[in-house]
């Protein structure tokens, strides 16, 4: 049985370390109201400008486009690509090989590519920001395939990571995603294309 | 209870590692290399965001809450992680972690679990404990895996090969992954390496262990920030997740994260954003790991929580900052530390951890800085380390015993300054000491003065003392 006989053998640990906590504590301080001083929003002159700028700034390849559909084709037109579940119907065109889900990893990981859509952006950070909602599906679907193609509407995308946070349901399974995968264990430079997809293309959707 | 695996078992003492450390050129170069580029990188970083100090001064505030309060949020992140579908478990101490992820391993019928980067599961010795107990663990962090493939210790609390360049890297690649005959010093191919060895590891493995960069007491979230996807792969590819977590760890609310999310990769690696940042909340039904396990760990933290001064290390949220702008880190790297926690950080949080002045490695630790102050200004959750580092200072001096040659000295000082008379005599005689300068410092005093001089110069004393320059010109 997952879990087994765990938290009844270390309900002893855990009175021993919240006794050790309330005595390290002895008199508690008073609360201090927590200062939040910082700019919850900026004045960005264009939010949308920004986020194509700082997600391209981290070697992503940007597209800036007024209906998906037709880019979809010109840059997946001959492979094989995986798909969640309830993607626009239009974006499937028949020029693609789409691979629906139910899919193995090994499917995943022999396939030419992911197409996605996305929660949120965040222009700031050059983020998009995945919660398994509508047109994302299970974490793993964009995580083996080696490309990801993510089309991000206008009105998803955030100025800053506490308008964006706002907008995001914590309980739900979250990934943010700035950039291709990338390492700083080199040296502590950073280089682009560990494990995760080794490229990262990006359709805005504009407004 | 055993030792505390917080410190490497036989460790010597800072000032002899650090001499050590310090005749190794190539070592020498390579963190100066390293740590220079990382200080400019970071300080472009800051400096695009006009809030930095106010978003510091949220980030101090919001732990100090946490702290205050912490069987509180601990209670309530509990709660929350098992209402949705995780398993908590507590720990009081290395041991009985090790048991408990050893035990849950077991039981998931793993013989390999493979491992996010973790500063918890290093500190606690995991590796060894699974390894003893029969279960393979695999570092899927490139560092990491270069660490652990060169049978080699962490340097660096970001970065745990940082000592090594990318030459030396490929070497070790070529000796211990098979098929790597031909791979050059490039870090994209070294990376490439990489992902090719790991991921069959990924894609067989049935249990992944993790540490957490923060939980959040109200929603039961956990958040790993990383770059490179090997985090992605743990959280998601094997059928149970074991998560063990310090029990400082915690934010109080979701909102509270938007400090956070932005404080840690501007200051550890110096970016906007980190590529890969996972959330999740207990288990997501036909997503990712279907077993959820939280293992709670003390290990020392009730102790340094108990101390007015030193509890602050526990804002700590692994950044590596105060690493890189440390003068004394830049020169020994970080092996020289001992622990897991190497540089200022480690200077304060290792020998608390441990809790035991009478060790002398833990106890040589905080005196291992010049007291520069640059720790302090880089740290994003602003821990006065310089202000920590002297009052263990003066923990230490206290747990030696009464015939040190600093109690001497102190004995000695307190005997000559209570009269004028002493005093004076003291002064002309230390005025003598200039036979033995040269070039105006002091390299070498006979004992007891020569545990001073061992490892640090002393200004030669002046001509002439200010009370008899006094007498000469005005009395």
């Amino acid at each position: 049985m997952p879990g087994g006989s765990g938290p009844v053998a270390d309900s002893a640990a855990k009175d021993v370390i919240l006794g050790r906590i309330r005595t390290a504590l002895g008199n508690r301080p008073a609360a201090r109201p927590i200062p939040r001083e910082y700019q919850r929003s900026r004045p960005f002159p264009s939010v949308l400008d920004l986020f194509a700028e700082r997600v391209a700034d981290y070697r992503a390849i940007v597209h800036r486009v007024d209906d998906p559909v037709a880019m979809v084709r010109s840059l997946l037109a001959g492979k094989r690509i995986a798909v969640p579940p309830d993607l626009p119907a239009e974006w499937l065109v028949p020029e693609v090989t789409w691979l629906h889900e139910p899919l193995s990893n090994a499917d995943l990981d022999g396939c030419d590519g992911v197409l996605t859509g996305c929660a949120a952006g965040i222009a700031e950070t050059g983020t998009i920001v995945l919660d398994g909602g509508v047109a994302q599906g299970r974490r793993v679907i964009t995580l083996l395939p080696d490309y990801h193609l993510c089309v991000v509407r206008a009105d998803q995308i955030a100025g800053t990571v506490p308008e964006a946070l706002e907008r995001l349901e914590p309980t739900r399974p979250l990934t943010f995603i700035s950039g291709p995968s990338a390492t700083s264990d080199i040296e502590l430079d950073r280089v682009e294309g560990v494990h995760g997809p080794r490229t990262l293309e990006v359709l805005i959707v504009n407004g | 209870m055993g030792r505390n695996p917080v410190t490497w078992l036989g460790s010597p003492a800072f000032p002899t590692a650090a001499r050590t450390a310090l005749a190794d050129d190539q070592l020498r170069r390579n963190l100066n290399h390293a740590t220079g580029l990382i200080r400019n990188k970071r300080a472009g970083a800051v400096a695009e965001l006009p809030d930095w100090e106010q978003l510091r001064l949220s980030g101090e505030a919001i732990k100090d809450e946490v702290l205050a309060n912490l069987d509180t949020y601990l209670l309530r992140f509990e709660e929350s992680v098992t209402a949705r579908g995780g398993v908590v478990h507590w720990a009081a101490d290395a041991a009985e972690a090790n048991e408990i992820v050893l035990r849950l391993a077991r039981e998931a019928g793993a013989d390999e679990v493979v491992k996010i980067k973790s500063m918890a599961t290093m500190e606690i010795g995991l590796n060894e404990a699974l390894e003893a107990g029969g279960v393979k663990p695999i570092e899927t962090d490139l560092a990491e895996l270069i660490v652990q493939l060169g049978d080699d210790r962490p340097s660096h609390i970001l970065v745990p090969a940082i000592h090594k360049n990318r030459t030396e890297i490929r070497d070790i690649f070529r000796t211990t992954m098979p098929g790597t005959e031909d791979l050059t010093n490039e870090p994209v191919e070294l990376a490439a390496a990489a992902r090719a060895f790991l991921r069959r590891k990924f894609l067989s493995a049935k249990v992944a262990v993790s540490g957490a960069n923060f939980g959040v007491a109200s929603t039961g979230s956990v958040v790993i920030v990383e770059s490179e996807g090997n985090g992605r792969m743990c959280l998601t590819l094997p059928e149970t997740l074991i998560t063990v977590m310090g029990i400082e760890k915690l934010v109080p609310s979701w909102q509270d994260l938007e400090v956070f999310l932005q404080l840690l990769p501007r200051s550890s690696t110096a970016e906007r954003m980190n590529p890969y940042t996972s959330i999740w909340s207990g288990v997501t039904p036909g997503d990712g790991p279907q077993n959820f396990h939280l293992v709670l760990v003390d290990n020392g933290r009730t102790d340094t929580l108990a101390s007015t001064v030193g509890r602050q290390a526990l804002r700590c949220i692994r950044c590596s900052a105060c690493l890189n702008v440390c003068p004394v880190y830049e020169r020994t790297g970080g092996q020289a530390y001992g622990s897991v926690y190497p540089g200022p950080i480690g200077a304060i949080l290792t020998p608390q951890l441990a809790g035991d002045m009478h060790d002398k490695h833990a106890a040589s630790l905080p005196f291992a800085s010049s007291l520069c102050g640059a720790c302090f200004e880089v740290c994003p959750v602003r821990i006065d380390i310089p202000s920590v580092l002297v009052h263990l200072r003066s923990e230490a001096v206290a747990a030696k015993p009464r015939y040190s040659p600093e109690a001497i000295g102190m004995a000695a000082m307190s005997w000559v300054m209570a009269g004028p008379r002493r005093f004076h005599v003291a002064q002309r005689l230390a005025t003598a000491g200039r036979l033995l300068a040269r070039g105006g410092k002091i390299r070498r005093l006979p004992f007891p003065g020569s545990k001073w001089t061992d490892s640090r110069d002393l200004p030669a004393p002046a001509k002439e003392s200010f009370s008899a320059w006094w007498k000469r010109t005005r009395g």
